[in-house]
């Protein structure tokens, strides 16, 4: 990998995504083995610093580090020194006078991770800042979508639910697009970006809004299901729950819009009867914990990429 | 750096006839075991292949074969220049108390092997691990030696033994280059 930190989809090529997830698809094989572990990045420290809640990302690049033998360790912020008022920038340089290798961060503010790759020669991976970008989720969704599709390009995507507070729409809109595929943005007008600046640098040609979920799902290839995000909403955007998953809920009946084939997806954690009826995330269509496992494997990748072996 | 040719090794039917030879002889040193053959990647793969294919049209009893990739065993990942592009491994699902021939084109430093080695004892405690190679061209820099040798020359520092194989370069052929 060339560049030194991975902070978004948005500056990646085409070239540079296929290259996380063809490396992803072969190191899926590891994690079948009955020794689960290579001696690959023996010696190297990976950071694991989240400054706000979460379970998959953060066991996700555990176990992906742990695969490839390095030493990861975990710091979530009501356990570190940012509880007694140490500034982002302060954790970032003592974490570096460490020698950290790799420091994976999650925020809430947009951008923090840009902030820290600036101020370390740790390499810096982006686990999810605010309403920005997880492009690693959106890297794991992709690889799962070839393995399922066969290809990227072509295929109609249908991202439903908070598009207004969700980074995983918004890593997804960028990588899917660039591929050409069509990405139709569908939810409430509340829930809707207003003006969606960060997402014009999208091709354009490819990206649909709209608050029909019957236009958005008719013949998608793609279910993206979002999770409603209730801790990052200061006021009511809608009613009630009933009336969001009457309108927005995907059910059995909505599903038989798609295509006969298509894959249900949901980055986690599920919302039941909320976003998502029961019997539907249980359900044939439903790809969410191929995800999981693609989101080992496309974590170890980038590992791999970024701290084995110098690019050239 | 340019890459200059010294000398044809092996045409087309000598590449094939050693590799027929070189699974004669396994067969041989093996009967009445169950033989696995291991082709490291890239050239052992179609190398394994093929010669799982000669001893199966012989005997009836066709092999079965796996693939390995060092590159995640390798000790020198940090000092390369290039990152390698890591390709796939498939090892058969129970290599315990078999027979586990490793096929690679060239013995060289032994270090590819030494890497190999490492990989393989994570699957699984095989009866014996053997090795089998096109060409041993010397210069070794850890206690490895090949079982099966194909071709043993000798070489200078500055040569790079190249084997070139239909499935991969479109041709069968092993030549022996100078760098320049």
């Amino acid at each position: 990998m060339k560049r030194k930190d991975l902070l978004g989809i948005q500056e990646l090529e085409r070239n540079e995504i296929l290259e996380i997830l063809d490396t992803a698809e072969t190191l899926q094989e590891i994690s079948s083995r009955p020794i689960k572990k290579v001696p690959t990045l023996r010696g190297k420290t990976v950071i694991n610093l989240f400054f706000e809640a979460s379970t998959r990302t953060r066991t996700s690049f555990e176990i992906a580090g742990k695969r490839l033998s390095a030493d990861v360790i975990n710091i979530t912020a009501s356990s570190s020194s940012v509880s007694k008022g140490e500034t982002l920038i302060d954790t970032a340089k003592t974490l570096d006078a460490m020698a950290a290798d790799c420091v994976v961060i999650r925020h809430n503010s947009s951008g923090a991770p840009h902030t820290i790759a600036r101020m370390t020669r740790a390499r810096v991976v982006n686990g999810g800042d605010g309403a920005h970008e997880h492009p690693t989720q959106a890297l794991l969704d992709a690889l799962t979508i070839r393995q399922r599709k066969g290809r990227l390009d072509g295929l109609k995507v249908a991202i439903v639910g908070d598009i207004a507070h969700s980074r995983v729409a918004r890593s997804n809109a960028h990588l899917l697009t660039k591929f050409e595929s069509h990405v139709w943005l569908c939810s409430a007008p509340t829930l809707m970006p207003v003006g969606g600046e960060d997402l014009v640098a999208c091709n354009k040609e490819f990206l649909h809004r709209t608050h029909s979920m019957e236009e958005a799902l008719n013949g998608a290839d793609v279910i993206m299901m979002l999770r409603v995000q209730f801790e990052r909403m200061d006021e009511s955007f809608f009613p009630s729950i009933r009336e969001y998953f009457r309108y927005y809920g995907l059910t059995t009946e909505r599903v038989a819009r798609a295509k006969p084939d298509a894959i249900i997806m949901h980055p986690g954690p599920l919302n039941r009867g909320v976003e998502i009826a029961t019997d539907v995330a249980d359900g044939p269509y439903s790809v969410i914990l191929d995800q999981v496992a693609a989101g080992v494997a496309v974590r170890m990748a980038i590992l791999f990429l970024m701290l084995g072996g110098q690019s050239s | 750096m340019t890459l200059k040719l010294s000398y044809q090794l092996m045409n087309a039917d000598e590449v094939r006839g050693t590799l027929d030879r070189l699974a004669d002889q396994i067969v041989t040193a093996n009967s009445g075991r169950q033989v696995v053959l291991l082709g490291i990647q890239r050239r052992g793969v179609p190398m394994a292949q093929r010669m799982a294919e000669h001893i199966g049209a012989k005997s009836g009893h066709q092999p079965p074969i796996g693939l390995l990739d060092i590159n995640l065993y390798r000790d020198d990942l940090t000092k390369v220049a290039t990152q390698p592009v890591v390709r796939r491994t498939e090892i058969p699902p129970d290599i315990d108390d078999k027979d586990v021939i490793l096929v690679d084109d060239v013995l060289y430093t032994g270090r590819t092997i030494g890497a190999a080695l490492r990989a393989l004892i994570d699957f699984g405690r095989t009866r014996t691990i053997q090795l089998a190679v096109f060409v041993d061209r010397g210069h070794r820099e850890i206690p490895v030696e090949a079982n099966f040798i194909g071709k043993k020359i000798a070489t200078k520092d500055n040569e790079v033994v190249e084997v070139r194989l239909e499935e991969i370069d479109g041709e069968d052929a092993i030549f022996v280059m100078e760098k320049t």
